[in-house]
């Protein structure tokens, strides 16, 4: 009846589970009765949960990964006290195969659920704003992609409680993910949260390339395109390029797992090498489409704070480009010690340094574009030369790792763990967190406190040196990866350093909430009543903070690059004004809220948690529940909703009032 | 010349990137190729792993052993033909034309359960001869990738029943008209994976 599911999959033995299960139950069950008391509810389905704005979706990415930041981030605190503890013979506080799990849900939850969200929620927001558009190409879809991602969240998050998670690593290689060692539901749960919300992001991406390729405002050529648009466009191509390849991978261990077929097994011609290959042709350009929009903030960031065009447009454009096809080129570059041979591993090891040069060409624009110019530091613009010194340290040690004779001696130890969190913090945490604090004012109506703002900025900074260059030099002395205890007590003090490094960030992550907490409740002093709290450049700063739900009254023409920087010069006011002026507004058709995400994510839970638990019947309803809402959504003919001219004129009057007093 | 001709030659001096947001028809046909190309991609992965492993036998059969290649012959030209209706099934739904629309779209349906019924068989047959994608790597990898293609076709043939469904209670509205030419782009692409299908994996045995 239940499959392999019986009472013993309640970790009633391990406390700490236990625990944290409690705590988290008492939470959800804590605001689930709030928003109940209170009648929260008709909003919150009305006004986010059905919502297909994408601006509500975005925003609802990033709350998500947020929540899971804190969950993956206790899973590497907890990491970092085990091997602070663990030295010469002292077992630790995690036996191995708790740590285990703990290390391969830390890194599948950063990737998928923390950075993954958060870009894809920042790309949502801002791509159409900045394009002078009313919303993403198909906005019912894209409700769908959020509620796919949330779908995944929630049965990764499941393992926790019921079950257990991988130990295998975050990206699962066979034969240890192979059914013959590892025969728990671990693996299952994570090959299904990952095959659920991967389908989610392939159709974000779909979406999000079709809006920039298709849905441009009039006269915005490419060459006009803001530059988060052209990385967003990057980063969404190479989703459309390198997803499905995950997906057919998991497919494919899936097979083996639950059919007994013999893709990556050990015996009737399986290969593993296979996968480890096809997984990071996926991988390595998965990277890219984290990174390349974190650059495309950065470029942003500096013009918006130096008060200055983007120093080489084109060649930003260009280096963006080249690393969106180069980076389908690097990928043997994660296994060299395959023992591909010296020409194989040589080729690699070249495209490798060569892919570092576009980056460097990014680099070098956004000096250039400080250089001369007259800085505000504000928090976004703090994180972005946070990211410039980090990264180019993350970059030099990954041209280093490129030569495969050293890499053969770096290879899974802790100067490659070092390294990669080198580029993911100060790259993709730095860029989101730049992202977060400047779209902020523009999608709540208020600023965040630049102080707090600014603590948070050195927690991180800080302590991303304090806990990875300690890793450096582990890894040089002969640490690995993934290891669990060590003999040498030498390596202790290092080990104590990175985990105070931990705490560090750990505070930063905690002042972000207070951060949100302190500046919701003075947000009446901190409104942004003009919708240009920085003197912006690109569209999105032309609209009223928070923008309404149809974006733009009037759709923009454009005629170059800085579009609203450029309409500021030349009108010098006037075009402000004239908007003040009573105009004749037509009523405006928007897109309904639609349900049709959040069902398909519930059939999708059940889905996922009956094929891992191998309870057959439930996973026929969960399909059949999926088909069954495709086709709700098939014969939905109301898809528009209709904004009467006089609602689109009160408001633009309203916005007129506000702008004058301020 | 008419107001709209005149319009329409000078839109023309516009370059398309500067037109502005294009028309739902053309965004959803663009979404829609997008899709079909990340689903080539899955594809591209399964050739490259049947590629990989098909001279991994394991001692057991081998594909020059176990393939037919007349039986394939005749699931080619079904599916190829099957294409043929679905493109005159197209230029009926341009016309709103219900009547050939059915007839066509029948009949492309009943030539894609042909091909499905005579792959059904052919997998039947290998099972029966203990030759089932658990024996070896190289079987593991053909039954997956001609096994996903035909459940694509399976997928295709639904989808066509529910559009037959659509046009019976929506009539010909533009939402039904874009569906279907989503539709259409959907199965001319089978065809394209299966030509690679029956050339890599069929004319390829060895």
């Amino acid at each position: 009846m239940f499959g392999r599911l019986t009472w013993a999959a309640i970790p009633f033995d391990v406390p700490i589970v236990m625990w944290v299960s409690a705590v988290v139950g008492a939470g959800i069950l804590a605001i689930l009765l709030l928003v109940t008391v209170k009648g929260w509810w008709p909003y919150l389905w009305r006004e986010w949960i059905t919502s297909v704005d994408h601006k509500r979706i975005g925003a609802m990415y990033m709350i998500l990964a947020l929540v899971m930041l804190v969950r993956g981030f206790s899973d590497a605190i907890m990491m970092r006290s085990q091997l602070a503890l663990a030295a010469g013979g002292a077992p630790g506080y995690l036996p191995p195969e708790h740590y285990d799990q703990i290390f391969s849900a830390h890194g599948t939850i950063m990737i998928f659920f923390v950075a993954m969200p958060f870009v894809v929620g920042l790309m949502n927001f801002a791509v159409p704003l900045q394009l002078g558009v009313r919303d993403v190409a198909f906005p019912v879809l894209n409700s769908v992609s959020f509620w796919l991602t949330a779908a995944g969240v929630l049965l990764v998050n499941l393992s926790l409680f019921v079950g257990e998670f991988a130990r295998t690593g975050w990206l699962a290689y066979p034969p240890l993910s192979e059914i013959a060692y590892s025969p728990g539901v671990g693996v299952d749960y994570y090959l299904w949260s990952l095959q659920i919300s991967g389908f989610g992001t392939l159709l974000s991406g779909i979406n999000l390339t079709t809006t920039i390729l298709k849905l441009r405002a009039r006269g915005m050529g490419y060459s006009r395109m803001p530059v988060f648009c052209w990385t967003a466009l990057a980063s969404n191509l190479l989703i459309v390029a390198a997803f499905p390849i995950l997906t057919a991978t998991f497919a494919m261990l899936l097979l083996d797992r639950y059919c007994g077929f013999h893709f990556f097994t050990n015996d009737l011609g399986g290969n593993p090498m296979m996968y480890v290959n096809l997984i990071w042709i996926w991988g390595h350009p998965e990277v890219y489409i984290l990174v390349l929009p974190a650059f495309g903030v950065f470029s942003e960031v500096v013009a918006t704070f130096a008060g200055k065009p983007l120093f080489g447009y084109r060649s930003m454009v260009m280096a963006t480009m080249a690393i969106c096809v180069l980076s389908f080129m690097v990928w043997l570059h994660h296994f060299f010690t395959m023992g591909a041979g010296a020409d194989v591993n040589a080729f690699f090891g070249v495209a490798t340094m060569i892919i570092a040069v576009p980056t460097g060409v990014k680099i070098f624009n956004w000096l250039f574009t400080l250089y001369g110019g007259r800085i505000h530091f504000t928090v976004p613009i703090y994180w972005t030369l946070g990211f410039m010194v980090t990264f180019v340290f993350g970059g030099m040690t990954g041209v280093l790792m490129a030569l495969p004779p050293v890499d053969f001696i770096l290879h899974n130890s802790l100067f490659l763990v070092a390294h990669f969190h080198n580029t993911a913090i100060a790259g993709v945490v730095f860029g989101v967190m730049a992202g977060y604090s400047y779209w902020f004012p523009k999608a709540f109506g208020f600023k965040l406190n630049e102080r707090i703002g600014k603590a948070i900025f050195w927690c991180w900074f800080f302590g991303f040196y304090l806990a990875f260059v300690p890793l450096y030099v582990l890894g040089l002395m002969g640490a690995t990866r993934r290891m669990q205890h060590y003999p040498d007590v030498h390596w202790q003090p290092l080990m104590l350093v990175a985990l105070g490094g931990a705490v560090l960030i750990f505070t930063g992550i905690i002042l972000t909430v207070v951060q949100l907490v302190v500046s919701i409740r003075a947000r009446d002093r901190n409104r942004d009543l003009t919708g240009d709290p920085w003197n912006g450049r690109t569209l999105e700063w032309s609209i009223p903070s928070p923008p309404p739900a149809w974006n733009f009254t009037l759709l923009p023409e454009v005629e170059r690059t800085d579009a609203f920087w450029a309409a500021k010069q030349s009108a010098a006011g006037q075009q402000r004004n004239a908007a003040a002026t009573p105009q004749p507004y037509t009523s405006l058709q928007v897109p309904k809220n639609n349900p049709t995400g959040i069902f398909t994510a519930v059939c999708a839970v059940v889905l996922g948690f009956a094929l891992i638990w191998h309870i057959w019947w439930l996973a026929v309803l969960g399909l059949l529940g999926s088909i069954a809402v495709l086709l709700m959504q098939a014969w939905r003919t109301d898809t528009e909703v209709v904004i009467p001219a006089e609602e689109i004129a009160r408001f633009e009057r309203e916005y007129a009032l506000k702008r004058t007093l301020a | 010349m008419s107001a709209t001709g005149e319009a329409l030659a000078r839109s023309a001096e516009i370059p398309l990137s500067l037109r502005g947001p294009a028309p739902t028809r053309s965004v959803a046909g663009f979404g829609f190729w997008l899709f079909l190309l990340s689903d080539i991609v899955i594809f591209a992965a399964l050739f490259a792993t049947y590629a990989v492993l098909s001279g991994e036998t394991a001692g057991g059969p081998t594909g020059a052993m176990l393939f037919e290649k007349r039986h394939v012959f005749i699931e080619t030209a079904c599916l190829l033909a099957s294409s043929v209706t679905c493109g005159f099934g197209s230029l009926a739904v341009q016309r709103a034309d219900t009547p050939s629309v059915y007839f066509w779209m029948m009949l492309t349906f009943v030539l894609g359960a042909v091909f499905l019924g005579l792959e059904g068989s052919e997998f039947g047959g290998l099972l029966a001869a203990g030759a089932g994608p658990t024996r070896s790597a190289f079987l593991s990898a053909f039954f997956t990738l001609v096994g996903t293609h035909g459940l694509h076709v399976s997928i295709g043939l639904a989808w066509l029943i529910v559009m037959l469904l659509q046009v019976a209670t929506l009539g010909f509205q533009p939402m039904v008209g874009r569906r279907f030419f989503c539709f259409a782009l959907f199965w001319h692409v089978l065809d394209i994976v299966w030509i690679g299908v029956f050339t890599i994996v069929y004319l390829g045995a060895h």
